[in-house]
């Protein structure tokens, strides 16, 4: 294993993070202190409270959830797509290292980046909403998985990207419609039958519903399910990555 | 010796069908300066890029002190350092910065002393902590270099290195490549530049449409570089030549009209005359041939070059 070079990629990309503070820190606190104000304490108050819990503090999962998704995809998708737009990808190619220490290396810092993300979010909801968690480890476990699992996918959309609006394609025309519908502002229950059916296909779903159950102890399907789910869509991702590396796909000529 | 870097029949054909090269072999000495001359779009950068893992190739099979670059990539590109054709850097990071992830990426530990040393060497120290975006096109291209030699390689590829770069950059630029070498380290550079190759190089390769045409040493294309030749258009046409004019290095055109005297103004014949120019005319006038006039030229390694590439199209 070349260490030193995981190390070298993770500081490059970690570094950007920083750098950039404003948008990767602050946008995302502002964000989601936005939606507790609209959701949570304008709407939240009028409504009762999903599966015993309040209004407001039912929705920090969700949220959460939410930034988890979108962070780790457009940090990774940028992260890859960057070196590869401006040609600096060059270095990486003809570097003695493996595709799974420039995978470490990316999707490691992505991940992080989203973590810490994450948790800020949770810290920031600590002060509008009264919160508990039940679960911390399964907590930490659903955050890590999606972390990773999603920095892998926005690792495959900034290698299959080939211009800036596809990279913003999928998250806009895909992420964040399956995360709205996806739970983060309802119980699935809440819908009606048909359409509750049509939300056990929408992965994001599983995920909602296990991390809210770490905070909360309810869930609308099993914590297993979740879990397994979310173990499915990382293999799925992983197998993708693995893909690429393999036939150089969008890499290599 | 065995070779520091050997290419075996190597070939590339893009997807969109366009045969970049053309079963490739060619052998590179460890310690001496290889120039790979060739007009663009001849495959000097495809070549340059598959070696160093950024394009694969076709069919062929090269070793980098003796690694295959594709099983043993990481030994074999842990030698290697590459200074691309064109400026990507990043823009954001420091001098610093970049050239410190340069040495991480290639797997060896932090040492700051080296990176000052090779900052310094290219004039890159007062600069270390600026940002690569606010330097000019020459301090980047330094930047790119000093990326490439700062994990130590023993094999360095410059393509085209002083492509748009001033003239003191470009003096730096072989200064510090025959320092290289004096430090042992095998550099093969590509050139639009003549007489850049001609500067530089031990031996030179010249490349077009994806195939090796000529390698030489460059003393060999010098010894070529100081020949002359002088046409002699006679006034009657010969059917052939006297045994008289026998020891002259001569030729009889067809057609009879011209006599073509090849001589090396470098070297002295027996009768210690440079040229054996006097020594000639005397024979022509004792033999009776008369000449109309007379024309002189040399061919350059310029000429050399572009007669080679012609002759092939």
């Amino acid at each position: 294993m070349n260490w030193y070079a995981v190390r070298a990629i993770y500081g490059f990309e970690m570094a950007r993070f920083w750098r950039t503070a404003l948008q990767s820190i602050v946008a995302p606190v502002i964000a989601t202190s936005l939606y507790f104000v609209v959701f949570g304490a304008a709407i939240g108050s009028r409504v009762a409270s999903v599966d015993g819990v309040a209004y407001g503090a039912f929705i920090v999962p969700g949220l959460m959830m939410l930034s988890l998704l979108t962070q780790s995809i457009a940090n990774a998708s940028f992260g890859i797509y960057f070196p590869r737009f401006a040609g600096t990808i060059y270095e990486i190619l003809s570097a003695p290292v493996s595709p799974l220490e420039i995978v470490l290396g990316y999707v490691g810092a992505a991940a992080s980046k989203s973590i810490l993300i994450g948790l800020i979010i949770l810290a920031t909801a600590a002060l509008f909403v009264p919160l508990r968690i039940e679960h911390p480890f399964v907590m930490v476990l659903f955050l890590l998985l999606t972390a990773v699992t999603f920095s892998l996918f926005g690792f495959l959309i900034g290698l299959w990207a080939d211009g800036f609006e596809k990279l913003q394609l999928v998250p806009l025309l895909v992420v964040t419609p399956l995360t709205f519908l996806g739970g983060s502002f309802y119980a699935i229950e809440m819908l009606p039958p048909f359409w509750r059916a049509v939300s056990l296909a929408n992965p994001v779903v599983y995920l909602i519903s296990g991390f809210r159950w770490a905070f909360f102890g309810t869930s609308d399907v099993g914590v297993g399910i979740s879990f397994a789910m979310a173990l499915v869509f990382l293999a799925l991702c992983l197998a993708g990555v693995t893909w690429i590396f393999r036939t150089g796909y969008r890499l290599k000529s | 010796m065995q070779p520091i870097i050997s290419i075996q029949n190597l070939s590339k054909v893009y997807a969109s069908g366009l045969k970049a090269l053309d079963g490739i072999s060619l052998d590179i000495a460890e310690g001496e300066i290889f120039a790979l001359l060739g007009p663009n779009g001849a495959g000097k950068t495809t070549l340059i890029s598959i070696v160093c893992g950024i394009v694969t190739a076709s069919a062929g099979r090269i070793l980098a002190g003796g690694h295959d670059i594709a099983v043993e990539y990481r030994k074999a590109r842990r030698l290697i350092g590459l200074v691309p054709q064109e400026l990507t850097t990043d823009a954001f990071e420091t001098v610093w910065a970049t050239t410190s992830f340069s040495r991480g990426l290639y797997g060896l530990k932090p040492d700051p002393a080296h990176i000052e040393r090779v900052l310094r060497d290219l004039s890159l120290w007062e600069k270390r902590d600026s940002r690569i975006m606010t330097l000019s096109g020459g301090m980047k291209r330094r930047v790119l270099i000093a990326k490439a030699l700062s994990h130590e390689p023993r094999i360095l590829f410059l393509d085209e290195p002083t492509a748009g770069v001033d003239v003191e950059l470009r003096r730096d630029m072989w200064r510090l490549v025959r320092s290289l070498r004096d430090k042992g380290v095998t550099i093969i550079l590509t050139t639009h530049y003549i007489d850049e190759a001609e500067e530089m190089a031990d031996r030179i390769g010249v490349i077009r449409k994806g195939q090796i045409i000529l390698v030489e040493e460059k003393a060999e294309l010098m010894r070529k570089l100081g020949k002359k030749q002088m046409t002699l258009n006679l006034q009657e046409p010969l059917i052939a030549l006297p045994p008289s004019l026998a020891r002259h290095d001569l030729i009889l055109k067809p057609g009879g009209q011209d006599l073509v005297y090849t001589y090396d103004t470098k070297t002295r014949d027996t009768e210690g005359e440079r040229t054996g120019i006097t020594a000639l005319l005397a024979d022509l006038a004792e033999a009776g041939i008369r000449f109309r006039d007379l024309q002189t030229s040399q061919s350059s390694l310029e000429e050399i070059f572009v007669d080679l590439v012609k002759e092939r199209a």
